[in-house]
């Protein structure tokens, strides 16, 4: 249950900022991972005023601030052209339409979950993250830093010229993955994100020409590479399993489309 | 804290503890259909809508809700009898506890997508557990209704 003592609704990302500083205050996203929490927060900030909701979308990127919603980034027409519809089939199987519509895109990077669909797409198209003091860092770098005490204020993707592919297994419809996969290639080079093992995703670069059997070996390679543990949906066995499959599919899927 | 929201057409002024939840306001000032089903997000039995799109009452402290519009089914009673019936025809609604989320859902879906395919209409619902029906008869039921409009018999 999400409880705190004072609401602040900052009126700047500076007096957000300081606030965030004091032990006690935590920024809301949307709210629904913090909710699950036990803790008793002292302020709650809330972005809501500071114009991070909505996607810009500029010559060379698309910049998505912090507030906008997990459904607005599924339905965004132009990001989803641009990544052949990557961001809608990663993002239907999240709980539910009302939920989307209170996730946001900030607390989901944010949070860097391992489980994350999100993290894993946003990661293979390369995407930065802007935090208000620290400027902008690579999503991948973010990924490997340790606690920030920041405000994220935007989620920078660059506009390239991508095949994409996205694949997640679930042990039912809308429940955590079991592993995702996601897989980007811009001219030879290939990079593939393997997220859910289950902690964070990682990136692998590849180049991914048309030799018979080269998806398959790459495939094999980042089973074999990366690290995969159990938990309660799937053994570290199973999801090394899956990787090698969920690699293979994407990787023919981009083939297939270029071929098409 | 004070705050101002229009709920189902009403403007309402009230004082609220900062972490007061939506779902709990709502009760509280009336609308007995906004249920708690599961409080960690999951099931849908909460839905309503905020400035006209669907969100779950049990996630939303209340004082995001201040200077915005708030819907339940309590103000959506026409536009849902027209296909409740159907829903009920196909024997989906059998304890019924699930029924005013997926109705509310159902609401939004058809607003954004007046002729929804099959999967479509799965996909929007998926966020509405039911623990009885299985689903089939729901989606059966938004079809027949579906139908019936199309063939002018509404
Ligand atoms: C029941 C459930 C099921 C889920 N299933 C999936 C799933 O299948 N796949 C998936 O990818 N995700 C899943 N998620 C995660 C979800 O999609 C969101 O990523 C998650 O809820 C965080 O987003 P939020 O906006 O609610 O952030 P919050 O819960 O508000 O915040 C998360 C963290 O980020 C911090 N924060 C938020 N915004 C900012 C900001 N702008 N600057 C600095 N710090 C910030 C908060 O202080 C907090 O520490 C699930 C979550 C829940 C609760
Ligand atoms: S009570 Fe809100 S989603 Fe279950
Ligand atoms: S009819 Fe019983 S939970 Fe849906």
């Amino acid at each position: 249950m999400l409880t705190f003592n004072r609401y602040l609704r900052a009126t700047s990302l500076e007096e957000a900022y300081t606030e965030a500083q004091k032990k006690s205050s935590v920024v809301l996203g949307g709210g629904m991972w913090l909710r699950l929490g036990k803790r008793r927060i002292g302020t709650a900030i809330d972005l809501s005023d500071l114009g991070l909701c909505g996607v810009e979308e500029t010559e060379d990127s698309y910049r998505i601030g912090a507030y906008t919603t997990l459904r607005d980034l599924e339905c965004h027409a132009a990001l989803n052209t641009q990544y052949s519809g990557v961001l809608r089939e990663s993002l239907r199987a999240i709980v539910g339409v009302q939920f989307r519509n209170l996730a946001t895109v900030g607390g989901s990077v944010f949070g860097r979950f391992g489980f994350s669909d999100v993290v894993t797409v946003l990661l293979a198209l390369d995407a930065s993250v802007e935090l208000y003091k620290a400027g902008v860092v690579s999503l991948e770098r973010f990924c490997t830093m340790g606690r920030v005490n920041d405000i994220l204020t935007h989620v920078i993707i660059p506009k390239r010229s991508l095949s994409v592919s996205y694949h997640a297994q679930r042990n039912s419809a809308t429940d955590f993955p079991v592993l995702n996969v996601c897989a980007a290639r811009n001219g030879e080079q290939v990079t593939v994100c393997v997220g859910a093992r289950p902690a964070r995703a990682v990136a692998y670069r590849y180049t991914l020409d048309g030799t018979a059997g080269k998806a398959e070996r790459i495939a094999n390679e980042i089973a074999s590479r990366a690290v995969f543990d159990s938990n309660t949906r799937a053994t570290a066995r199973y999801r090394r399993h899956l990787c090698c499959v969920l690699v293979r599919r994407a990787l023919d899927d981009i083939l297939e489309k270029e071929e098409a | 804290m004070e705050i101002t929201l229009t709920l189902n057409g009403n403007k309402i002024t009230a004082s609220v503890a900062p972490d007061t939840v939506l779902l709990d306001f709502l009760r509280e000032h009336g609308c007995a259909s906004v249920k708690c089903g599961c409080e960690t997000s999951g099931c849908g039995l909460c839905t309503v809508f905020l400035d006209d799109k669907p969100v779950l009452s049990c996630s939303v402290p209340v004082v995001r809700a201040d200077g915005h519009k708030v819907t339940t089914l309590e103000g959506l009673q026409e536009e849902a009898a027209e296909f409740i019936g159907f829903i009920a025809d196909q024997g989906a609604e059998q304890c019924g506890f699930c029924n005013p989320g997926f109705v509310m859902n159902t609401i939004a879906l058809l607003r954004e997508n007046p002729d929804p395919t099959d999967d479509e209409i799965r996909a929007y619902l998926a966020g509405n557990l039911c623990r009885c029906s299985g689903y089939e008869g729901q989606t059966r039921g938004i079809r027949a209704y579906l139908n019936a409009k199309k063939e002018g018999r509404l």
